[in-house]
C-alpha cells in the first residue's frame, strides 16, 4: 500500500501517538479481556498503553501493552490519554474476521492527533486496507484503589488452568464469592452460597498448580460474584494469575497472557469486597 | 400441468443441494420456474419488505438425467410453483449419497412437490426410499408478470468483486456498527464499502479488481476512471447475499447504477445467479 504509507508518512509529525502492529490480534486479543463495558479509557506513556474499564465503581479492569510489543511506538507528548467506546474499537479490530486465518495477519496502524480528535486505525490484510474514524471523548477519571504492594497481606500465584476450572464450575446462583485464605487449613478456599446450598473449593498448599503461596495473617473477604464474573474473559487467555489481598480486603487479580508471538501482556482486576463477613 | 425428474449422477445431487441451500439462505419463500430447458429460483420482494430481487438460473440438463414436463398450455409451456426454500433445503439433506433423488409435482390433498431419496444402506444391497412432500402454490398465469427476469439497468460502473468471503466478515463487522452502507466503485478497478455513524466512520478500500469491459456505446464511456459511483444500501441485505455464498464463484461482477441499485452478477459453475438490492430512499 505505498500510497497509504506516504500519506501517513506526511502527516506523521501532526500525530501525538503513532503505533503500528504487524499483527493486530496482539492488540485486540488483550482488549477483549477487559470488554465488559461499552466505554474505556486510553492512557499512554513511552512505556506503553494502558487500556481502562470500571465498573460499578467497584471493579476495574487494566490492560497493559508495552511498546515493545509494538513494531512501532512513537509518542510525542508525557502522556496521552482519552476515552473511546471499546465495543467499536474492538469491531474496528477485527474488521477482518475475528477468528485467525492461518497464514494471514492483519497488520494495524494507530494515530491519534490529540484531544478532540479521533483515533485513526488503518488496518490491512492482503492488500485490502480498512481506515476508521473513531470518535474519541475527553477521560473521565479513572478509580484509585490505592492498592500498594506494602499493604499486600496475602498473595498466591497459580496456574490459570486450576482456578478456570474452579470459576467454570462456581455456582452463579450464588451473589458473591468468599475468599478464604490462611496460614493453616483450608489454606485458599472458594465459597459460594447458592440455591442448592453452599459449596467449598479448597487448594492445598502444596498443589502442583500453586506456585507461590505467602500468608501473612487469615482473611475471608465476600466480592459480588457478579462484578468477578467479566474476570474469566482474562482468566481464559492468561496462563497464570497472581491473586492478592491487601489489609482493607481489597482484591487484585493479575493476568499474564503471552500472545501470539510470545510476548507477555498483563490484565488486572480491581475489585472491592462486598461486605464485612458476620463472625461466626 | 406435469413435472418429474430424477438425479443419479452424485456430483450433479451435490450441485443441486449446493444451489439449494444457497437459495435458502437468500430467500425465505421463492418462485420455482420449471420451464423445458431452465428451472429458476426467483425472488421479487414488495418495495415495503426491502425490494431485493433475485434471478437463479440452471440448466435442466446439467443436473436431471430424466426431465418431463408439461406447462400449463403449449404456448405458455412453463410451471410457476410458490415454496418455503428452506423445505427443499431440508429434503435434499437427507439426499447425502442417496442413490437416486426423484422430483415430482403430486397432488396429496394439497398440491406437493414430492421429493423421494432412495438411500443406499451400506450393510446390505437393499435400499430405503425417504419421500418428503413439499407443500406448494402454483402460481396461475395472471401473475407471471411479476415474475419476469429482471432487465439488467444501465450500470454506471461495472467491476470484479473481491472475495466474497473477505467482504462478508467486513460487511458483518460494519453491521454491528450501522444499518446503512454505502457502496461504491469506480472503472479503476476501486471498490469502497463505507459506513458512517456520530461516533465513528469505517471504510474498507480494495483496489485493482478489474473492470469488466461494456458494451461500446455504454454511459460509462464517458466516465472519469476514479469517479465512484455510490449506493446506499440496507447492510442486512448485503450480509444476507454474502453469508449465501458458500462456493467460490467462477465469476463474481457487481454493477453499480448511482443512487438507485446494486446489482450482483454470479456465476457458480453453471448455475447463474443474479441479486439486486435497491439503494434506501
Amino acid at each position: 500500500m505505498p500510497l497509504l504509507t506516504q500519506r501517513v508518512q506526511d502527516e506523521d509529525e501532526q500525530y501525538c501517538l503513532v503505533a503500528s502492529l504487524d499483527n493486530v490480534r496482539n492488540l485486540s486479543t488483550v482488549l477483549k479481556a477487559i470488554h465488559f463495558k461499552e466505554h474505556a479509557a486510553c492512557f499512554a506513556t513511552k512505556n506503553g498503553l494502558k487500556v481502562t474499564v470500571e465498573n460499578a465503581k467497584c471493579v476495574q479492569a487494566n490492560a497493559f501493552i508495552q511498546a515493545e510489543v509494538f513494531q512501532e511506538f512513537i509518542i510525542r507528548e508525557e502522556s496521552v490519554t482519552f476515552r473511546i467506546n471499546l465495543t467499536i474499537l474492538l469491531d474496528c479490530l477485527s474488521i477482518f474476521g475475528s477468528s485467525p486465518t492461518p497464514g494471514t495477519l492483519t497488520a494495524l496502524r494507530m494515530c491519534y492527533q490529540g484531544d478532540g480528535h479521533p483515533l485513526m486505525l488503518f488496518l490491512e490484510e492482503g492488500g485490502v486496507v480498512t481506515v476508521c474514524k473513531i470518535n474519541t471523548q475527553e477521560p473521565e477519571e479513572t478509580l484509585d484503589f490505592d492498592f500498594c504492594s506494602t499493604n499486600v497481606m496475602n498473595k498466591i500465584i497459580l496456574q490459570s488452568e486450576g482456578l478456570r476450572e474452579a470459576f467454570s464450575e462456581l455456582d452463579m446462583t450464588s451473589d458473591v464469592l468468599q475468599i478464604t485464605v490462611s496460614p493453616d487449613k483450608p489454606y485458599f478456599r472458594l465459597s459460594t452460597f447458592g440455591n442448592a446450598g453452599s459449596a467449598h473449593l479448597d487448594y492445598p498448599k502444596d498443589s502442583d498448580l500453586i506456585e507461590a503461596f505467602h500468608c501473612n495473617e487469615t482473611q475471608v473477604n465476600r466480592y459480588k460474584l457478579s462484578l468477578l464474573k467479566p474476570s474469566t474473559k482474562a482468566l481464559a487467555l492468561s496462563c497464570k494469575v497472581s491473586i492478592r489481598t491487601d489489609n482493607r480486603g481489597f482484591l487484585s487479580l493479575q493476568y499474564m497472557i503471552r500472545n501470539e508471538d510470545g510476548q507477555i501482556c498483563f490484565v488486572e482486576y480491581y475489585c472491592c469486597p462486598d461486605e464485612d463477613v458476620p463472625e461466626s | 400441468m406435469k413435472f418429474r425428474a430424477k438425479i443419479v449422477d452424485l456430483a450433479c445431487l451435490n450441485h443441486f443441494t449446493r444451489v439449494s441451500n444457497m437459495i435458502a439462505k437468500l430467500a425465505k419463500t421463492c418462485t420455482l420456474r420449471i420451464s423445458p430447458e431452465k428451472l429458476n429460483f426467483i425472488l421479487s420482494d414488495k418495495l415495503a419488505s426491502g425490494g431485493v430481487s433475485m434471478w437463479c438460473e440452471l440448466e435442466q440438463e446439467n443436473i436431471f438425467s430424466e426431465f418431463q414436463m408439461e406447462g400449463v398450455s403449449a404456448e405458455n409451456n412453463a410451471i410457476y410453483l410458490e415454496l418455503t426454500s428452506e423445505n427443499l433445503s431440508r429434503a435434499l439433506k437427507t439426499a447425502q449419497n442417496a442413490r437416486a433423488l426423484k422430483i415430482k409435482l403430486t397432488n396429496k390433498q394439497f398440491p406437493c412437490l414430492t421429493v423421494s431419496v432412495e438411500l443406499q444402506l451400506s450393510s446390505s444391497s437393499s435400499s430405503r426410499i425417504v419421500t418428503h412432500d413439499i407443500p406448494i402454490k402454483v402460481i396461475p398465469r395472471r401473475l407471471w408478470k411479476d415474475l419476469q427476469e429482471p432487465s439488467v439497468p444501465n450500470s454506471d460502473v461495472s467491476i470484479y468483486l473481491p472475495a466474497l468471503k473477505t467482504m462478508k466478515s467486513v460487511v458483518e463487522k460494519m453491521k454491528n456498527i450501522s444499518n446503512q452502507l454505502v457502496i461504491e466503485a469506480n472503472l479503476n478497478g476501486e471498490l469502497n464499502l463505507k459506513i458512517e455513524t456520530e461516533l465513528v466512520c469505517v471504510t474498507t478500500h480494495f483496489k485493482d479488481l478489474g473492470n469488466p469491459l461494456l458494451p461500446s456505446e455504454s454511459v460509462s464511456q464517458s466516465r472519469h476512471p476514479e469517479d465512484m459511483a455510490e449506493v446506499h444500501i440496507d447492510i442486512r441485505k448485503l450480509l444476507q447475499f454474502l453469508a449465501g455464498q458458500q462456493v467460490t464463484p467462477t465469476k463474481a461482477v457487481c454493477n453499480i447504477v448511482s443512487n438507485r441499485t446494486v446489482h450482483f452478477d454470479l456465476l457458480l459453475e453453471d448455475v447463474s445467479l443474479q441479486y439486486f438490492i435497491p439503494a434506501l430512499s
